[in-house]
């Protein structure tokens, strides 16, 4: 539900640096979206094909680049990437750790002329 | 031509996350965000944590769902400041909601704001909306999977209140799963269990939270 005005944020966002760079026109967005960060990435397209309709972002495809999680033990430093939510070190089994990646969740770039 | 730019996608959340929480610090207002299931006891919780807190602190609520105004009036009878929040579709809520409606408060007359979030384990947990704590409650009858299921809930919650707990006899809730589970996705999580009917349990956590209020305030004069 929430996709869609994370897509209006995409297009505040996207049309602002367009002007400021004088973009005529974007053909791609780059997003680096995290694998915590709870987004439905598929619905972003859709919404956004619908309301960038009269910009300037109009036509332009959106490149999600998903960022894994990785989580670094506090104790023994230890780094690991993994596919859910443990806050538990593989290595010597402390719960004393941090995400270094996972959270992510903005524009990269943008491609135009 | 490729242009970097790396900006924050929730950006207009966040900004309007800090000026929601600067305004409280100033006000020295403590705002709590209560998540949680349809159905799970959220504003039965809140009854009980009003009673608790009425006599030592001033208290007032906002009432978020998607559609009417029942729970305001329930806490309204009770003679505490409410303003209800009807989000008209919407899963969760969103800094710029609270902002928009602070207005309707006398911030200089409360101690404790208490937000009853929009029934549901999901989309909330996503936005921060200035709080200085977020609650997350899980019923009984819910079941004891819900910590694997919606992680990122219990990965965001300070404190975990196990709601209906008298029906635990009743349902096959293995609540040490729950405690696994929840220290696993989040080794800080503070668990909790109450009897909204009878008040059970709930002094813990109001100890807890009066400990937490005391911290932060000393943490905010230091800053």
């Amino acid at each position: 539900m929430h996709e869609l005005s994370i897509t209006e944020s995409i297009i505040k966002i996207c049309s602002e640096e367009a002007l400021k760079n004088n973009l005529k026109k974007v053909e791609e967005i780059r997003l680096k979206v995290g694998e915590l960060s709870g987004v439905v990435s598929e619905s972003i397209q859709y919404y956004f094909d619908i309301i960038s309709k009269d910009t300037i972002l109009k036509g332009a495809k959106i490149n999600i680049e998903k960022i894994s999680m990785e989580i670094q033990c506090k104790d023994c430093n230890h780094i690991c990437s993994t596919n859910r939510i443990n806050f538990c070190c593989p290595n010597c089994g402390s719960f004393n750790i941090k995400v270094i990646s996972g959270n992510e969740f903005y524009i990269d770039s943008i491609k135009g002329e | 031509m490729e242009i970097k730019i790396v900006r924050q996608i929730m950006e207009w959340n966040e900004k309007c996350d800090d000026e929601i929480q600067k305004l409280l610090n100033e006000k020295g207002i403590f705002m709590i965000n209560v998540m949680g299931s349809p159905g799970g006891g959220k504003t039965s919780f809140i009854i009980k944590l009003i009673e608790k807190l009425r006599d030592k602190y001033r208290v007032g609520v906002i009432e978020a769902d998607i559609a009417g105004k029942l729970d305001a009036v329930t806490i309204g009878l009770m003679g505490i400041p409410v303003v209800q929040l009807n989000t008209e579709g919407a899963c969760h809520i969103e800094a710029m909601s609270i902002k928009k409606i602070l207005p309707e408060f006398n911030l200089d007359t409360l101690d404790i704001l208490i937000i009853e979030n929009i029934g549901n384990l999901v989309c909330p947990a996503e936005f921060e909306i200035g709080e200085h704590l977020k609650i997350a409650l899980l019923s009984i009858p819910e079941g004891d999977d819900k910590v694997e299921k919606y992680p990122l809930m219990f990965t965001k919650a300070d404190a975990l209140i196990l709601s209906k707990y008298d029906l635990k006899e009743y349902f096959n809730f293995d609540e040490r799963r729950v405690e696994a589970r929840g220290k696993e996705v989040n080794p800080n999580l503070q668990i909790f269990n109450a009897n909204s009917i009878t008040g059970g349990g709930i002094d813990n956590f109001v100890h807890w939270l009066e400990r937490e209020m005391d911290r932060r305030k000393v943490k905010a004069k230091e800053e």
